[in-house]
């Protein structure tokens, strides 16, 4: 793109979290009028460098952002506002209670004296919304839109504060096709009034139909840009992922050649609305993974098997027999254990010892006469998990919110495994675990896969789906989209996932 | 029992480090800092006890103290059911009026030609049936317990009155008087019950799985949910425990004296109960806090009350002094906690 000059340039942008580095030397050169896609998989570092730009998060010292080539300090939201920077969240950011013109005023209302001044605050906004053509009024209550109509209310927003620069985190992940479409027309429009426009998107289609230019990351860097006639998903693919597999990945069981009969099935589950007729067969002795975009419904559906969430339709069943799973403690009983993938909030219990997790799921099991706690037991059993899964810790009393992360997965992980589970389903099992404790991890998936335990993995980790697992499902937007690894499907590599779980390729299922 | 070592022991992952036989001191130690930390109230109590012995001289008698234990039970009982409640993260301000409730019950029921000791077990009825209500509204109706115990404190004030046509019942021939006013091998019954109430809650918190449920609820509903423990159970457990206990805190003061008040019974009991839990280190917000401390809280309280009163302050005083007793112990406890894993 030549002509105009960049309205915003981002250099050496770093930054770095306890124990992670989640950008390192980031440039990113965005022009007025333009549609600039942000790609890049998961924990890639997009939406960090946003929240960046948007003032949600500091740099490290040593970077800089230049607004029409000269640089500027964005430490607040405020800030951010004021240099005519707005972001329009994943999460829409609007309070439902009040008005649109509210909303979209909030922070800077129109003042008569000390009272506010509502007529005047309608009128501005009146001729904003007229621009954007909706057909709601500024004095409708938030509540009462729909999430396209709320969107429109924050992009209302972006325009009244007289933004230049807009930041789209994946708009159109709860919007309808049609919705899809209007939204799209509106965002070409502002392209054409001369609005800079970052567009992060997971899905291949919308960036070739928007996009005029596309910048990747990969795992905190930046690989490069692509300008629109050089757009295409191989490239794309191969930019986001490039990664080589390690020989970290250690996967002693095969089942590519003797895959044992099916244990575990799932027919048709959905909760008819994130989750969407889902089946799946797991083998004896394979390790089956999930694989999907942030949002596709791989928890989700983890959720309706295990019964933390009310399943709408669908029939689980364990070596044929049809299971009724109700509540978590159905789902227990039967063998069936869930990893959540927040250990910190659905998993342990920080305050309560190392002893009091590991044993909290089999103290019913344990205990005595009028289920008095079994202590002998219970020590002997964490005793035994802190050798056998190498926890490193001082003692079993210790609290557990004092352990590091990859110390408190395995607590977790030894609780599920008291209580002898036929098929684990592990949700992130390595999040926010060292390298170490990762690779230790592994090892136990492996083995419990060769004892006979049915492992599903769901991980946003590609390298790991395609290191430790013999057969991978790749879900998209609530469905299972398509198969990888196993027999008549393509081989499991990070681009066939990538491209299903996108949507490039709709594989044959 | 099978052994546990075969489910974990046999996936023994590489050479990982792990802990040695040499940690068993260290255990030792860490039990005993756990245990300090319960009792982390009691060198206020003692201060306070040494502080009044100095000025009246006659704090540490005998005599005295066994005052102080007496005027301690009835909040000790009402302080243990509160115990159970807060560690869930809820909190029942009905105990007053349930207490108040179960109390006319006891006498109404001692009033029973020949079968006067049935009034034992109707107020106890009683009490359970309240935190029945309150536990299955908070459990089943997902209400927020604040609101719930809110209402019934003033319902039940209300039904308190109604059961004695908003009369004084009376009954000087009381079958259970030896509650209030007796003693078992020189210690009095009010003492002996508050203790056996503050083991016998002990042994449910520590010693059974219930215990260890409740400790979960409390510290993370979430994880309590997805762990498969059943929430409802627990929670409709806690508030019949605290009904429970205000019912038995009922019997204790129509026995004390021969009488109940519908209107004046246990007014503003839930507060005393609710500080002296609070002073005994437990969290607010649940998961965290022992019984011990909750005795040690009540004894505060207590030896605050008779103390002033022995020093020879003025009852306005009192009140002021003690309020700020509260928050300034709780302050002390807190600052000295921060290092730790407490939030």
């Amino acid at each position: 793109m030549t002509g105009p000059s960049p309205i915003l340039e981002m250099s050496g942008i770093s930054k770095t979290f306890p124990g992670v580095r989640a950008l390192s030397d980031v440039s990113l050169t965005i022009y007025p009028g333009e549609i600039h896609a942000l790609m890049g998989e998961n924990g890639a570092g997009k939406s960090t460098l946003m929240k960046i730009l948007s003032g949600a998060y500091h740099a490290d010292s040593g970077g800089e952002i230049r607004i029409d080539g000269k640089p500027v300090i964005i430490n607040s939201p405020l800030a951010a506002l004021h240099h005519g920077i707005s972001t329009i969240y994943q999460e829409l950011s609007l309070a439902p209670n009040l008005s649109v013109a509210e909303n979209m005023l909030l922070g800077r209302e129109h003042r008569s004296g000390p009272m506010i001044d509502r007529g005047s605050m309608e009128n501005a906004c009146r001729t904003v919304l007229a621009k954007l053509g909706v057909t709601f009024g500024p004095s409708t209550k938030v509540s009462e839109l729909s999430m396209a109509e709320r969107q429109l209310v924050e992009i209302a927003r972006a325009l009244i504060a007289n933004a230049r620069i807009l930041i789209m985190d994946e708009p159109t992940t709860s919007l309808s096709s049609r919705e899809t479409e209007a939204l799209f027309a509106l965002v070409r429009q502002l392209r054409a009034d001369g609005m800079a426009i970052i567009y992060i998107s997971h899905r291949m289609a919308e960036v070739y139909e928007l996009a005029d230019r596309v910048s990747v990351l990969r795992d905190g860097t930046y690989v490069g840009t692509l300008e629109r006639d050089e757009i295409s998903a191989e490239r794309l693919v191969r930019m986001m992922v490039g990664r080589d597999l390690s020989s970290f990945y250690k996967k002693d069981h095969d089942a590519k050649g003797s895959r044992g009969p099916v244990i575990f099935s799932v027919r048709n589950v959905g909760d008819g609305q994130r989750v969407h007729e889902c089946s799946l067969d797991l083998h004896l002795g394979e390790t089956l993974g999930i694989a999907g975009l942030v949002g596709a419904g791989r928890t989700e559906l983890a959720r309706l098997i295990y019964g933390a969430d009310r399943r709408i339709s669908g029939e689980i069943s364990l070596q044929g027999k049809p299971l009724a799973i109700r509540r978590p403690e159905d789902a227990i009983e039967a063998g069936i254990v869930y990893l959540t993938e927040d250990r910190k909030h659905l998993g342990l219990f920080l305050d309560m010892t190392v002893r009091e997790n590991v044993n909290l799921n089999v103290l019913g099991r344990d205990s005595r006469v009028g289920k008095v706690l079994n202590l002998k037991t219970a020590r002997a059993r964490a005793a035994a998990a802190i050798k056998a899964l190498g926890i490193r810790v001082a003692g079993d009393i210790v609290p557990v919110g004092s352990l590091s992360g990859g110390n408190q997965q395995k607590v977790l992980l030894s609780r599920l495994l008291e209580t002898k589970p036929r098929v684990l389903i592990l949700d992130e099992p390595t999040r926010g675990v060292d390298i170490g404790a990762k690779s230790e991890i592994y090892r136990l998936i492996d083995k419990l896969v060769r004892r006979g335990v049915g492992v599903i993995v769901i991980s946003s980790e590609l390298p790991e789906i395609v290191g430790i697992c013999d057969r991978v499902l790749v879900m998209r937007e609530g469905r299972i989209a398509g198969e990888v690894g196993g027999a008549g499907h393509p081989p499991i590599t990070q681009e066939n996932i990538v491209a299903i779980a996108t949507g490039v390729k709709e594989a044959a299922a | 029992m099978t052994a546990p070592n075969e489910t974990s022991a046999s996936l023994q992952t590489s050479g990982a480090a792990a802990v040695d036989s040499g940690t068993q001191s260290l255990q030792r130690r860490l039990a005993w800092r756990s245990t300090l930390q319960a009792i982390g109230m009691l060198p206020v109590l003692i201060i306070l006890g040494i502080v009044f012995e100095l000025m009246s001289g006659r704090f540490l008698s005998f005599q005295n103290l066994s005052i102080v234990a007496q005027q301690a039970s009835i909040n000790t009982v009402l302080a243990a059911g509160m115990t159970f409640v807060i560690l869930t993260g809820g909190i029942d301000l009905s105990v007053g009026s349930i207490l108040a409730a179960a109390a006319m019950v006891a006498v109404l029921g001692s009033k029973i030609p020949d079968w006067g000791m049935l009034g034992i077990p109707a107020a106890l009825l009683m009490g359970l049936a309240l935190g029945f209500i309150n536990g299955a509204l908070i459990a089943f109706g997902r209400l927020p317990p604040f609101i719930v115990t809110l209402g019934s404190l003033t319902a039940v004030r209300g039904f308190a009155r109604l059961l004695g046509n908003d009369t004084t019942q009376f009954n000087p021939e009381l079958p259970f008087a030896f509650i209030g006013n007796g003693y078992l091998f020189g210690i009095p019954w009010l003492v002996v019950i508050a203790m056996v109430v503050v083991l016998v809650s002990w042994f449910i918190l520590r010693r059974t799985v219930l215990g260890v449920h409740i400790y979960a609820v409390g510290g993370n509903p979430d994880a309590a949910r997805l762990t498969g423990i059943k929430v409802w159970a627990v929670l409709l457990f806690v508030y019949c425990a605290s009904g429970l206990t205000s019912g038995l805190g009922g019997v204790m003061s129509a026995a004390r004296l021969y009488a109940a008040n519908g209107l004046q019974l246990g007014q503003s009991y839930e507060l005393d109960a609710i500080a002296a839990v609070i002073l005994g280190g437990t969290s607010f917000v649940g998961g965290i806090g022992s019984i011990w401390g909750t005795l040690i809280g009540a004894l505060i309280i207590a030896v605050l009350s008779n103390g002033l009163i022995l020093v020879g302050v003025s009852d306005i005083w009192q009140f002021i002094i003690k309020g700020l007793v509260i928050i300034g112990a709780v302050a002390l406890d807190r600052y000295r906690l921060k290092g730790s894993a407490r939030t």
